[in-house]
């Protein structure tokens, strides 16, 4: 076990090296110019030659990318092009946000999910399963840009009943945990109907149910517990997915998180910002899958770390 | 067990088990109208495509709600939605093609290099793929759009640079357990070169997941081509596309909410359609392989 850790990590960090490296290099080629955009387009030639050569945009690639790695081993992400603020602190002061929508969307994914794929897989063969089946693969095809303008519009527009952008309240948290979460509902309820229809079959299912025990008490107590175990391994992969997410819920909802962050710097080749919402983010996948791994043989014996 | 190609039976039994299924069939027909819309569009459109009509918009210059004249209303320069709707369709299938064959393409020589030959050249392959799935392939698509001057054919290219991972991984499972079978020793035995073997032994049984993938890949294009278009970073207007028509728009929803619905369900359905049959062409073709895609 500690053997297995131990090379997950060093491969953790190969590939986020591998990430910075990837990033820094894709940024470093691509035809955005970065000085231009913080000297404005009526500065002289002079003026932008003098800016990138304080950034030390016009040392070759290497020194430039071994520059960066440098300040990462001491924790240091550089500093935002525009704002006048370490990329550090811009990310740190967005993350509570981004967190609680991320939480908020977990909880709604898992809500929806599972009672969803729970119901179909109790009612297998029926209408009700067909219906749910249908309704997750919707989930799964919204685009999140349209189920956010469309839920805003109907219960912030027509219905006053939730605001339609913001931050503070648990009422703001509603709509974009909602839409963030709508696509892993639609995975959830499909994979929680599977293990649930699987788990079913289980012969100590069986046997339960042979020796009398009411319905109601083999799903809660003897098929539920084992169905639901292994989708839970699952929720450190969404993190990955809803780092791509947010950049979209966020701008529709105006939540002021790492995604819009991201979104702005993007817009406006804030070079130091984009890798560090990379990195940010990559670590967070990362993280999230090794979690995932790690989860899983303790969720169930019968699966070894090798 | 050294058959190349599907016997021509067994691919038959897959089509018509395809045919069975209700959801795939309606996949298929939301496909075949949107293909035939999109082909069409020049001919069945009500007005031209950028054509900004003085009955467009109402007196005080804004759009027209759905109904008479305007089927599905008009955008905020008084062009007719449905017909911007049907041209916007030729962009998501073109991109949703294009972008994913290009995928399809990157993957499979990855995935497949990668399984069959393994060495160091192999092991370097699926690094980076792992590499790449540490990306939030959303984050880097938007990246590199926002940074390229946006074209169709750069969004494809873009959506293809993030999209490929997956099947390169799923290939490469698949083909290292197929270069381990006795029938592909048997053919090295009898002096066949790695060329031959690729071509006639491993692709051929490949061929279900490369189809399965194709079509649910394409769900995920054409998503992913509507959302960089909505944060403007994609297809750039006048050129519709569902994406775009929405972003142009998005100002003034509130009181016009058709311009985001209409959109949003071809959207919606064009993707669903694409998940319904490559889902049913997984239980159809490889039984084995159900779960998460």
């Amino acid at each position: 076990m500690a053997g297995y850790l131990l090379r997950r990590l060093v491969q953790s960090v190969l590939i986020l090296l591998g990430v910075t490296l990837v990033t820094f290099f894709l940024l470093y080629v691509l035809p955005a110019d970065p000085v231009r955009q913080i000297a404005g387009r009526s500065a002289t030639a002079e003026t932008v030659e003098s800016i990138r050569r304080q950034l030390g945009l016009d040392q070759p690639f290497w020194v430039q990318y071994g520059r960066y790695l440098w300040n990462l081993l001491h924790l240091d992400l550089g500093r935002s092009y525009l704002q006048r603020s370490n990329v550090s602190e811009l990310i740190w002061a967005r993350l509570p946000p981004t967190l609680l929508l991320m939480a908020g969307a977990i909880v709604c994914e898992l809500i929806l999910g599972l009672t969803m794929g729970i119901v179909a897989a109790l009612r297998r063969g029926t209408a009700t399963d067909n219906g749910l089946m249908i309704a997750s693969f919707v989930g799964v095809s919204a685009p999140q840009f349209v189920v956010g303008l469309l839920m805003l519009y109907l219960f912030g527009v027509r219905l006053h009943w939730l605001p339609i952008s913001g931050y503070g309240t648990f009422a703001h948290l509603v709509l974009p945990s909602l839409t963030l979460g709508i696509l892993g509902a639609g995975w959830y309820s499909r994979m929680m109907r599977s293990s649930m229809v699987e788990v079913m079959r289980q012969d100590f299912i069986r046997t339960a149910r042979a020796k009398g025990l009411a319905r109601r008490r083999v799903i809660l107590r003897h098929a539920l517990p084992n169905a639901i175990l292994p989708i839970i391994a699952m929720i450190g992969i969404d993190i990955g997915i809803f780092m791509g997410g947010i950049v979209v819920v966020e701008s529709v909802f105006g939540w002021p998180g790492i995604g819009q962050l991201a979104w702005q710097a993007i817009q406006r080749v804030d070079i130091p910002i984009i890798m560090g919402v990379t990195l940010v983010s990559a670590v967070a996948i990362v993280l999230g899958n090794l979690l995932a791994d790690l989860v899983t043989p303790l969720i169930d014996p019968r699966i070894r770390l090798r | 067990m050294s058959d190349a190609v599907l016997p021509e039976p067994r691919r038959r039994t897959a089509l018509a088990r395809l045919a069975r299924r209700p959801l795939a069939v309606l996949g298929l027909v939301i496909i075949a109208v949107t293909v035939a819309a999109a082909l069409a569009a020049p001919w069945i459109a009500p007005f031209g495509r950028d054509e900004q009509l003085f009955e467009g918009l109402t007196l005080e210059g804004a759009p027209m709600p759905p109904g008479g004249a305007f089927l599905l209303g008009t955008d905020l320069l008084g062009r007719d939605l449905l017909t911007r709707i049907l041209y916007g369709a030729r962009t998501s299938l073109v991109i949703g093609v294009v972008a994913n064959g290009m995928a399809l393409l990157i993957g499979t020589l990855v995935g497949v290099t990668a399984g069959y030959f393994r060495g160091w050249a192999g092991s370097v392959l699926m690094r980076f793929t792992d590499l790449m799935m540490a990306f939030p392939a959303l984050l880097l698509a938007i990246c590199l759009a926002a940074i390229f001057t946006p074209s169709l054919w750069i969004v494809a290219l873009v959506i293809a640079l993030v999209n490929w991972v997956q099947v390169a991984r799923v290939l490469y499972t698949e083909t290292t357990s197929l270069a381990e079978r006795d029938f592909i020793a048997a053919e090295r035995a009898i002096g066949a070169g790695n060329g031959r073997i690729l071509w006639l032994h491993i692709l051929p049984h490949l061929v279900p997941t490369i189809i399965v993938w194709g079509t649910l890949g394409i769900s995920t294009t054409v998503l992913l081509e509507a959302t960089l278009s909505f944060l403007g970073i994609g297809v750039q207007p006048p050129e519709p596309s569902w994406g775009n028509i929405i972003f142009e728009n998005q100002t003034y929803f509130q009181a016009a909410p058709w311009l985001v619905f209409f959109p949003g369900m071809a959207i919606l359905l064009l993707a669903l359609a694409f998940n319904l049959v490559g889902d049913a062409l997984r239980d159809v073709l490889d039984p084995t392989q159900r779960g998460r895609g």
